[in-house]
């Protein structure tokens, strides 16, 4: 199937759309390592937004994988994982800011560095939102594809460093009309002293609805609820 | 576990918010906030704003990531999507405290539960409407992921989570400093669906140090 859209983002490269219904969006890590911040918005009521505690507590999980699915916080679904080589996501870390990125990975301009330099996902997140009349007030806990956070019973958090290999890939289908915001900042707690400038392919595809049996649906009865308020949203609006 | 030295009767304000209710109020740099458990397991959902400047805000992924653990207990920092600390817990006789599990909405309910729940009393509208009687130009958008205080969500390592019984009990209380003047807003949470409150919500007392 030929992608409507292919785009490699660099390190610290950033990209936000409104994607349809149905559609589907699929990551490639080429490099390794990666690490993906996303957010996500109901594309026409955009107050309507990815929420983590109901995405966590609506299917009794910690991270995410296929065939799980993302919850808004209106007791809907923006998307559903349909496919899925990593295996684990995190989702309860946030994203770098500036003085993180200082702390870690010492002084850099773009005087200095021009387009190599040290972005943070923080102002990433900010620029984009801004292009569709969002804010600081829309952003929220986020997601980061492609890394693996693991929490002992304590409560303690460990980041497992190059957990993504070069090819993994993860494929989301959208259940509604969604507004994209993502970047490729290297997650905050990933302990490599080194700036990465690690490469991700971006790809938009066709795709139909999910079928009676579909795996993101049937994995959790939560799942299926609230995809039947999608239906009942949709039904109402178009 | 970490008792406090405050003495109630020290306090310059006390007051016992009833479940299903909501409470804001400002609290001073330098002063102390307490949420005492009155009855037990009963989770206080609770966000703060700079009171200069309320786009500033509690961020979980902020806090969780700063100190790299999920649970919050004596020496968390609160700290804001702007990166600054809020508060600082000073004092804690429950042990720990969730900030992962969000707050329960009406349209929550009919994905968790069952469609026929959306009709039941949820926190989302109670910080709402605590929201707009702080302040009128705060809507929906600056409802956030909050912290519940006394409320026990276990992650294992595997990466599972659950909502589970309380580990809190009559009279148990958790302490925070203010390291800037914020504004604390509680919704006292009614949801009967799950152990979060015992299956038995009840009243919460909040007391304001100097």
């Amino acid at each position: 199937m030929t992608p409507i859209l292919e785009k490699t983002l660099h390190g610290g490269g950033m990209w936000s759309a409104v994607i349809s219904r149905h559609k589907r969006l699929r990551l490639t890590d080429l490099d390794g390592g990666a690490n993906v911040s996303m957010l996500l918005y109901n594309a026409l009521e955009r107050q309507e937004r990815y929420n983590m505690p109901d995405t966590l507590k609506g299917q009794h999980i910690f991270f995410l994988r296929e065939p799980y699915c993302l919850h808004s916080d209106m007791g809907r679904l923006l998307a559903s994982i349909t496919r899925d080589t990593v295996g684990w996501h995190d989702t309860v870390c946030g994203h770098s800011d500036a003085a993180r990125v200082l702390a870690k990975y010492g002084p850099d301009s773009y005087q200095q560095s021009r387009n190599e330099w040290h972005r943070n996902a923080r102002d990433c997140f900010l620029i984009e939102l801004a292009k569709w009349g969002l804010g600081k007030k829309d952003l929220v806990p986020n997601l980061n594809l492609f890394s693996k956070v693991v929490s002992d019973e304590e409560g303690k958090l460990s980041f497992v460093p190059g957990y993504s290999k070069p090819g993994d890939t993860i494929e989301l289908r959208f259940e509604m009309d969604t507004l994209v915001v993502l970047n490729t900042c290297q997650h905050p707690l990933d302990p490599d002293p080194a700036y990465q400038h690690r490469h991700v392919k971006l790809e938009v595809l066709a795709g139909g609805p999910p079928a009676a049996d579909d795996p993101s649906l049937a994995i959790r009865p939560e799942n299926l609820r609230a995809w039947e308020n999608n239906e009942t949203y949709h039904a109402l609006r178009f | 576990m970490t008792e406090s030295t405050l003495h109630p009767e020290a306090a310059v304000f006390r007051e016992v918010v009833p479940a299903g209710d909501w409470w804001v109020h400002e609290i001073k740099k330098g002063q102390t906030l307490r949420i005492v458990d009155l009855e037990g397991n009963q989770a206080a959902d609770t966000l703060f704003f700079s009171a200069a400047d309320p786009t500033e805000r509690y961020s979980a992924d902020r806090t969780i990531q700063e100190q790299a653990a999920l649970y919050l207990t004596t020496g968390t920092r609160l700290m804001s999507t702007e990166g600054n600390p809020m508060l600082t817990i000073t004092a804690d006789t429950c042990g720990r405290h969730d900030t992962l599990g969000g707050a329960c909405s009406r349209e929550s309910n009919t994905m968790r539960y069952a469609h026929d729940k959306e009709c039941m009393h949820a926190c989302r509208d109670s910080f709402i409407r605590g929201a707009q009687e702080w302040n009128v130009e705060l809507t929906k958008r600056d409802i956030t992921c909050n912290i519940n205080f006394f409320m026990n969500v276990p992650v294992t390592p595997d990466g599972r989570l659950t909502f589970e019984d309380g580990i809190s009990a009559p009279g148990r209380y958790v302490e925070m400093k203010a390291e800037m003047d914020v504004v604390c807003l509680i919704s006292n949470c009614p949801q009967l669906n799950n152990p979060c409150n015992g299956w038995n919500p009840t009243p919460v007392e909040v007391l304001i140090f100097d």
